[in-house]
C-alpha cells in the first residue's frame, strides 16, 4: 500500500510541473508585461511613477530576462511561497487568495458529500424498485438537472427566492458577519447560507451519480451470487446492502477523480451569479483587469487541487479495492 | 406468412436501416430529434422567422413586456389574433415604467409582412418576414430589452450563433481528437505515452477557470468575429480530449483483429487500412460522441459570453442575451430576459436525448 501511494505520489510531480506551464502561458498571455499597464494605470491616475520601485519589481520578475528564464523564476519563487503581486488590489497575492481558496475548498467538499449522500439510496432505490413510478420520476428529474447548467440554475433560483419569497440567496454570508472574526455564530451562519451553492452545483452531479449507482447495480443484481444468497435466506436488506451494493459504489469512488475539475469549474461561475467569496469571482475580477499574476496563481491552485483530488480518490480506490493493490504489487 | 415476410425484412435490412429501426422506437430520442431539426430550421431562416431584425431598436419601448396577443374584441367577438397599442407610462408613485393599452386601437397580424430590410444570409436582401403587425401597433413575442430590442428575434438569432459555435467547435475537436487519437492509438510507443500524458493534464484543469484565462487574454480591441474564431478555438483546444480518447481505445482494440491482419497481408498500407477498414467501423461511435460533445460546447459559450468575457456585441449569442440577466432586481423587474434560459435547456436537452438515442441504437448487443 504505502510503496503503492509513493509511485502515485511521483507520478503526479510531472502533471503538476505541466500544470504550472500553462498557468505561467496564460500568465504572459496578454499582450506587453503586466509592468506596462500597471505604469499606464499609474500616469493615467496622475501618480508619479517611482523608478527605483519600477527597477526593483522589474528585477523581482525578472522582465529583462527571456521566457524560460521567467518561467524558472516564478515557479521558484512560487515553491517558495512568493506567489506575485496584485496589481489591482496593490497588495501580494499571497494575501489575497488564502481565505477565498478555503471556502472553495469547504464548497467542493460540502457538495461532494452532499451529491454522495443524496445520490446512493435514492440510487439504490431506483434499481431495487426498478421502473416504479419512483424511479420514473427521479429519471425525469436527473435529466432537468443534467441539462440545466449550474450558472442558470442559480439564476432562476436567486429570480424565484427573490420575486416570490422576498429573499435574497446570493453571498455566504448574512451582512453583520462578513467582516466579523470568526466565532461559532459565524460558522453557524455560514451553515445557514452554505447549502443554496451546494444544492446547485451539487443536483447535476447527483443526477450522473443516480444513474452510475442504478446501472450498475442493476448489472449486479442479476448475477448468480445475489441468487445464492437469497436462496440461503438472507433477509433482502441485509443481503443488498452487504454485497452488490459494495461492489455498486466502487466506482463512484473513482469517479473522484473527474468529478474534481467539473465541481470547481461549477462552483467558479455559480460564485459569480450568487456572489459568493470564493474564488470565481476575484479570478474573473482579476482576468477582466488583467491582472494576471493574481488569475494565473488561482488556475494553478485549482487545477493543483483537482491533482491532490485524483490522488487521493485513487489511494482510497487502492483501499476499497484490494484488486488494484494487488495490480500494483505485480507492477513493482 | 406475414411473420416470415417480417423476418425476412429484418434479415435483408442494412446496418443504418437497422440502427434506424432501433432509434425510432426510443420516444425521448425522436422528440430530441425534432426539437434539434426545429432549433436549426429556426436559427437557419432566423432572418424570415423574425419579425424585427435583432438591432432595431424601439426607443419607446425600453423593457417592455410581451405582447398580449389579443382574441376577442370589445364587443367579445372573436376576431383573427390581434394586438393593441401600446403606451409608455411612468407609475407616479414608483417611479417605474410600465406599458398600458390604447383601447379600441386594433391590428391584427398578418402573414408575410414587409418590415426591417435584411440580408439573407449576407447574400440576398430582403425585407419579408414570415409575421408581424403594421406600424404604430408592435409585435414583441417575448418583450423587448434594456434598448428596446425584440427579445424573440435576438433568442432567434442568438440560437444561431450558438448552435453555429457548437457545430464549429465539435468539428474542430473532432479534427483535433482524430488526428491526435489516431496516431496515439495506431503508433503507440513512446507518442502514444506524451499524447496520453498531454490528455491527463488537460483534463486535470477546471475547463471552466481555464476557458477563462484563455479567453481574457484577446485583447478588447479584436473585432467580434475573430473573437467568434478564437472563442471557437479555445473550446475545442480543451474539448478534444474525449474524441482522442474514444478513438485511440477504439483503435487499440481493433488493431489485433484479424481483418486489420488480412488487410496487411493483402498487402494495404497505413493509410488504407486505417481509412478504408478501421475508421468506419466505428463511425457511430464517433457520431455519438460528437453529439453528446456539441451541448459542452453549447453551454461553455454561453457560460463564457454569460461572464462577459466569450462573444462581444454585436455578435449575438444565447450567452449575451443572459448577460442582460445577471442582475437579481432586474430579473425581477423583468423576468422575460430569462427566456433565452429555456432556449439553453431545450438544446443540451434535445442534444442529449439525441445522443442517447443513438448510443443505444448503434450498440447491436444492446436490447
Amino acid at each position: 500500500m504505502l510503496t503503492y501511494i509513493i509511485r502515485r505520489i511521483f507520478i503526479m510531480i510531472p502533471t503538476l510541473i505541466a500544470i504550472s506551464v500553462i498557468s505561467f502561458i496564460i500568465i504572459e498571455l496578454p499582450p506587453g508585461d503586466f509592468l506596462t499597464a500597471y505604469t499606464a494605470e499609474l500616469s493615467m491616475s496622475g501618480e508619479a511613477i517611482d523608478q527605483v520601485e519600477l527597477e526593483s519589481l522589474k528585477k523581482r520578475f525578472g522582465l529583462d530576462e527571456p521566457l524560460y528564464m521567467r518561467y524558472l523564476l516564478w515557479a521558484w519563487n512560487f515553491l517558495h511561497g512568493d506567489f506575485g503581486h496584485s496589481f489591482e488590489w496593490n497588495k501580494p497575492v499571497r494575501d489575497l487568495i488564502g481565505e477565498r481558496l478555503a471556502m472553495s475548498v469547504t464548497i467542493s467538499t460540502c457538495t461532494l458529500l452532499f451529491t454522495w449522500l443524496v445520490s446512493v439510496p435514492i440510487g439504490i432505490y431506483s434499481a431495487v424498485r426498478q421502473y416504479s413510478w419512483v424511479d420514473h420520476f427521479l429519471t425525469f428529474i436527473g435529466f432537468i438537472g443534467l441539462a440545466t447548467p449550474n450558472f442558470l440554475f442559480a439564476l432562476v433560483l436567486l429570480w424565484v427566492s427573490y420575486a416570490y419569497l422576498g429573499m435574497n440567496v446570493g453571498g455566504l454570508f448574512s451582512p453583520e458577519y462578513s467582516e466579523a472574526p470568526w466565532d461559532l455564530a459565524k460558522v453557524l451562519d455560514l451553515l445557514k447560507h452554505l447549502w443554496i451553492p451546494v444544492v446547485i452545483v451539487g443536483t447535476a452531479h447527483t443526477a450522473k451519480f443516480i444513474r452510475i449507482i442504478r446501472g450498475n447495480l442493476l448489472d449486479e443484481l442479476k448475477k448468480p451470487y445475489v441468487t445464492t444468497a437469497r436462496a440461503k435466506g438472507l433477509p433482502e436488506t441485509r443481503l443488498i446492502l452487504k454485497y452488490p451494493v459494495r461492489v455498486a459504489i466502487n466506482p463512484l469512488v473513482s469517479t473522484i477523480g473527474w468529478t474534481l475539475p467539473e465541481l470547481i469549474s461549477g462552483i467558479a461561475i455559480t460564485a459569480v451569479v450568487l456572489n459568493l467569496p470564493t474564488t470565481g469571482p476575484l479570478l474573473l475580477r482579476a482576468l477582466m483587469s488583467q491582472d494576471m499574476q493574481l488569475a494565473g496563481t488561482f488556475i494553478m491552485f485549482l487545477s493543483a487541487l483537482t491533482v491532490l483530488g485524483t490522488l487521493i480518490s485513487d489511494i482510497l480506490l487502492a483501499w476499497v479495492d484490494p484488486r488494484i493493490r494487488y495490480e500494483a504489487r505485480e507492477v513493482k | 406468412m406475414e411473420e416470415s415476410r417480417e423476418a425476412q425484412k429484418y434479415l435483408d435490412a442494412s446496418t443504418r436501416q437497422l440502427i434506424w429501426w432501433r432509434y425510432k422506437k426510443h420516444a425521448l430520442a425522436m422528440i430530441g430529434l425534432y426539437l434539434i431539426v426545429g432549433l436549426y430550421v429556426f436559427s437557419m431562416f432566423c432572418e424570415f422567422l423574425a419579425p424585427y431584425s435583432k438591432d432595431t431598436r424601439h426607443f419607446d419601448m425600453t423593457y417592455a413586456s410581451p405582447t398580449k396577443i389579443r382574441l376577442f374584441d370589445d364587443e367579445g367577438k372573436l376576431k383573427r389574433p390581434f394586438v393593441r397599442e401600446v403606451k409608455m407610462d411612468v407609475d407616479l408613485k414608483t417611479q417605474q415604467i410600465r406599458y398600458l393599452e390604447v383601447a379600441g386601437t386594433h391590428y391584427p397580424i398578418r402573414l408575410f409582412v414587409r418590415g426591417d430590410s435584411y440580408e439573407f444570409w449576407s447574400l440576398w436582401e430582403g425585407n419579408l418576414h414570415l409575421f408581424g403587425v403594421d406600424a404604430p401597433g408592435r409585435l414583441f413575442l417575448f418583450g423587448t430589452d434594456r434598448m428596446g430590442r425584440d427579445l424573440f428575434s435576438r433568442c432567434l438569432y442568438g440560437s444561431r450563433i450558438s448552435l453555429s459555435i457548437g457545430m464549429f467547435g465539435v468539428a474542430l475537436s473532432l479534427l483535433l481528437g482524430l488526428v491526435l487519437g489516431g496516431v496515439s492509438g495506431y503508433v503507440g510507443g513512446w507518442v502514444d505515452s506524451l499524447i496520453q500524458r498531454t490528455i491527463e493534464v488537460i483534463r486535470c484543469f477546471p475547463s471552466i477557470p481555464l476557458w477563462m484565462g484563455l479567453a481574457a487574454a484577446m485583447p478588447p480591441h479584436w473585432h467580434a468575429l475573430k473573437v467568434y474564431f478564437m472563442i471557437t478555438i479555445i473550446l475545442s483546444l480543451v474539448g478534444w480530449t474525449d474524441l482522442a480518447r474514444m478513438v485511440r481505445g477504439k483503435l487499440i482494440s481493433l488493431r489485433e483483429e484479424e481483418f486489420v491482419l488480412a488487410a496487411r497481408f493483402a498487402g494495404a498500407g497505413h493509410t488504407r487500412i486505417i481509412f478504408r477498414h478501421l475508421l468506419p467501423s466505428f463511425t457511430s461511435h464517433i457520431i455519438v460522441t460528437v453529439t453528446l460533445a456539441i451541448p459542452h460546447m453549447v453551454l461553455a459559450e454561453t457560460a463564457l459570453s454569460f461572464l462577459g468575457i466569450g462573444l462581444r456585441p454585436p455578435i449575438t449569442s444565447l450567452g449575451t442575451l443572459l448577460k442582460e440577466a445577471q442582475n437579481v432586481t432586474t430579473i425581477a423587474l423583468y423576468p422575460w430576459l430569462l427566456i433565452p434560459v429555456a432556449f439553453v435547456i431545450a438544446t443540451v436537452l434535445a442534444f442529449n436525448f439525441v445522443g442517447d438515442g443513438l448510443r443505444d441504437a448503434v450498440d447491436p448487443y444492446s436490447r
